[in-house]
């Protein structure tokens, strides 16, 4: 059984200028102490399923299955409880944690919720902070005393609270300086071997992707168009917008950057108001038919092994 | 020998504010040559932005002034100009592009006139052929469906948009110098890769000096000649682009690699990070900046702060432990 079962899942917002197909039919799996990298271009939905998951955005359509159970139609109590599974870090540390709150509060509030004795709230805050490496006088202090980078750890450290089965990490690290960063991604691996947490890890950087994910989906407009063992993505990818996407993130090493070739992708994401008919990448698309303009194409198998949705490949 | 486009000298640049005195540009030396691109890289706070606007006179003053050094321009030294005179540099001899298109644009006007205002503030063209102008200059810069985007409003367009419209400002006069600060860290890595190979044929084209601001080393590799890497307000290390990935002398260039992951390298078990982070310019540790964070720290470096030296020709380095070996 799989930890994370996406079935057909849709997102759809209503604007004043009509309806945002944010997320429309996404099925992923994602299983047990993997972490499953989610990449795309900002406006593709990729936070906004993130956020699906935890049911923080009214899902339209479809199933999200966690350890066999169908959370979407859930309320109240039995959400709540469902919650204590799934907990999620968030790009700005400093938005995401109460300015007026100590540490310790804020590290507290989902044990509060879940009913814990103070007692054994102290004892789990001195433990959490221990493995995000903060010292254990941070529980007396604020917010806005500490670097980007601890407050990131503050932020995983309430996020490891209730011991979760999967943490939804929305561009956590994308905030950060080059060093931090690198600490704060070494913490979230440590914490993967020693407590085998999965984690959705989602960001527009595909070289952190690379580096810590185990598979990889591409999303584009609102769909999946490849997914992935990360092998497969990074040595062959096979969606004409996957290879756009490698061909343009920039490599940090001067003699393989000139050496390769480089098709850059002409062109914007379109408009989730009004996303083109047919494939939604067809508009950018440099092997687009007219097959293409007219039918979508689904997620199927092909030859890398991976999962691809192009009628061309 | 005819003048560099750019060439600062000992340049410093101290904050004056109620906590003291911060020296948040510390004697930076840079050169520029015509068609050449030097990146300025580091970490949030190393001085980077603060150089390039210390370069432009940009900051307002107080708190901010340049106590020290000089900036040639094609020669003249711009350092003692009066605002005034500034004015007439700004915009003409050197174009800027910073991070956020968005706020570098007037958001009342159309991005016709924002072009044209450029145009007719420098140059002699009337307003019929700075129109002309500015609608070549927006092809140019590869403005999809150019005719029509004379009309619109900063926020009728995309980011990316955006960055062109501002780079088209940029360029208008033909600048010798073009100081870009981290101009494609808020676009998408698509539009990201389409904004790189722009300036970069741009400049080729006109052979302007271009010095490029950014944190991200993969950008670094991909358009750079030289680097200059500051930390704490000061050049640590500069060489060649593939000396400096090849073989990073200063223990923080060495870091700052070493925690950024290689599409393709073979996956590393982890990264190697640089522990702590970069000091408050208030509290600056006595000896080397670098020395509490240093895996290769000396007894020396806490008390005694190295200076630049030359280990190989077209290098220079700011390290004990470099100079030992």
């Amino acid at each position: 059984m799989s930890l994370l079962a996406l079935k057909d899942v849709r997102v759809h917002f209503n604007t004043a200028a009509g309806v945002v197909r944010a997320v429309s039919g996404v099925s992923l799996d994602l299983a047990v102490g993997e972490t499953l990298g989610l990449v795309g271009e900002s406006g593709c939905g990729k936070s906004t399923l993130g956020k699906a998951i935890m049911k923080l955005v009214p899902v339209a359509a479809g199933e999200i299955v966690v350890e066999g159970t169908n959370i979407a139609p859930l309320q109240g109590a039995a959400l709540s409880e469902m919650r204590r599974k799934v907990q999620m870090i968030f790009q700005d540390p400093y938005g995401s944690l109460n300015p007026r709150s100590t540490v310790g509060r804020s590290i507290s509030q989902p044990m509060v919720l879940a009913g814990w004795t103070q007692g054994a709230i102290d004892e789990r805050l001195e433990t959490l902070l221990g493995w995000v490496g903060l010292p254990s006088d941070a529980r007396q202090r604020y917010p806005h005393e500490f670097s980007g980078g601890q407050r990131q750890r503050i932020g995983i450290a309430r996020a490891l609270a209730l011991s979760p089965k999967l943490i939804i990490c929305d561009e956590p690290v994308s905030a950060l300086d080059v060093s931090v960063r690198a600490q704060v991604i070494n913490l979230l691996e440590d914490l993967k071997s020693q407590f085998g947490v999965s984690y959705l890890f989602i960001s527009h950087d595909l070289s952190v992707v690379e580096h810590i994910a185990d598979r990889v989906a591409v999303m584009y407009l609102g769909t999946l168009v490849e997914v992935g063992a990360r092998d497969q993505i990074w040595r062959n990818p096979q969606h004409p917008y996957t290879k756009a996407l490698l061909a343009a993130a920039p490599i940090a090493n001067p003699k393989l950057a000139r050496a390769r070739q480089r098709t850059v992708l002409q062109g914007e994401l379109p408009s989730p108001l009004n996303p083109p008919a047919g494939c939604p990448f067809h508009s950018r698309c440099p092997i687009a038919q007219d097959r293409c303009k007219e039918e979508r194409p689904v997620l199927r198998p092909v030859a890398s092994g991976a999962q691809a949705a192009c009628h061309f490949v | 020998m005819a003048a560099l486009p750019l060439e600062v000298r000992d340049l410093r640049t101290t904050l004056f504010t109620r906590r003291g005195e911060m020296k948040a540009v510390d004697g930076l030396s840079l050169s520029v040559g015509a068609g050449e691109t030097v990146a300025l890289v580091g970490e949030s706070g190393c001085g980077k932005s603060l150089s390039a606007l210390s370069i432009m006179r940009l900051l307002p003053d107080p708190p901010a002034r340049i106590v020290g050094g000089s900036v040639k321009l094609n020669g003249r030294d711009i350092v003692p100009l009066p605002e005034d005179g500034m004015l007439d540099i700004r915009g003409k001899e050197i174009g800027m592009i910073f991070q956020d298109p968005m706020s570098s644009l007037n958001p009342v006007a159309t991005v016709e006139k924002q072009i044209v205002e450029v145009l007719m503030t420098h140059t002699e063209l009337g307003r019929g052929q700075a129109r002309v102008r500015a609608h070549e200059l927006l092809e140019l810069v590869g403005m999809p469906d150019a005719a029509r985007r004379l009309d619109a409003y900063p926020h009728q367009l995309s980011g990316g948009m955006c960055q062109r419209v501002v780079i088209a400002m940029a360029i208008a006069c033909s600048p010798s110098v073009l100081i870009a600060d981290e101009p494609t860290t808020a676009l998408d890595v698509t539009v990201q890769a389409q904004v790189l190979s722009l300036l970069k044929k741009l400049q080729a084209d006109a052979g302007m000096a271009m010095i490029f601001i950014t944190h991200d080393l993969g950008v670094v590799a991909e358009t750079a000649d030289r680097v200059v890497v500051m930390y704490a307000g000061r050049k640590v290390e500069e060489a060649t682009v593939d000396d400096l990935f090849e073989a990073p002398l200063h223990p923080y260039t060495a870091g700052l690699i070493g925690a950024t992951p290689t599409p393709g390298a073979e996956r590393a078990a982890r990264l190697a990070d640089i522990p702590g982070m970069v000091p408050p310019l208030n509290a600056l540790p006595r000896g080397c900046a670098f020395a509490p964070r240093c895996p290769k720290v000396m007894e020396r470096c806490r008390s005694e702060r190295p200076a630049l030296t030359v280990p190989a020709p077209g290098r220079l380095v700011a390290c004990f432990a470099a100079e030992a070996g």
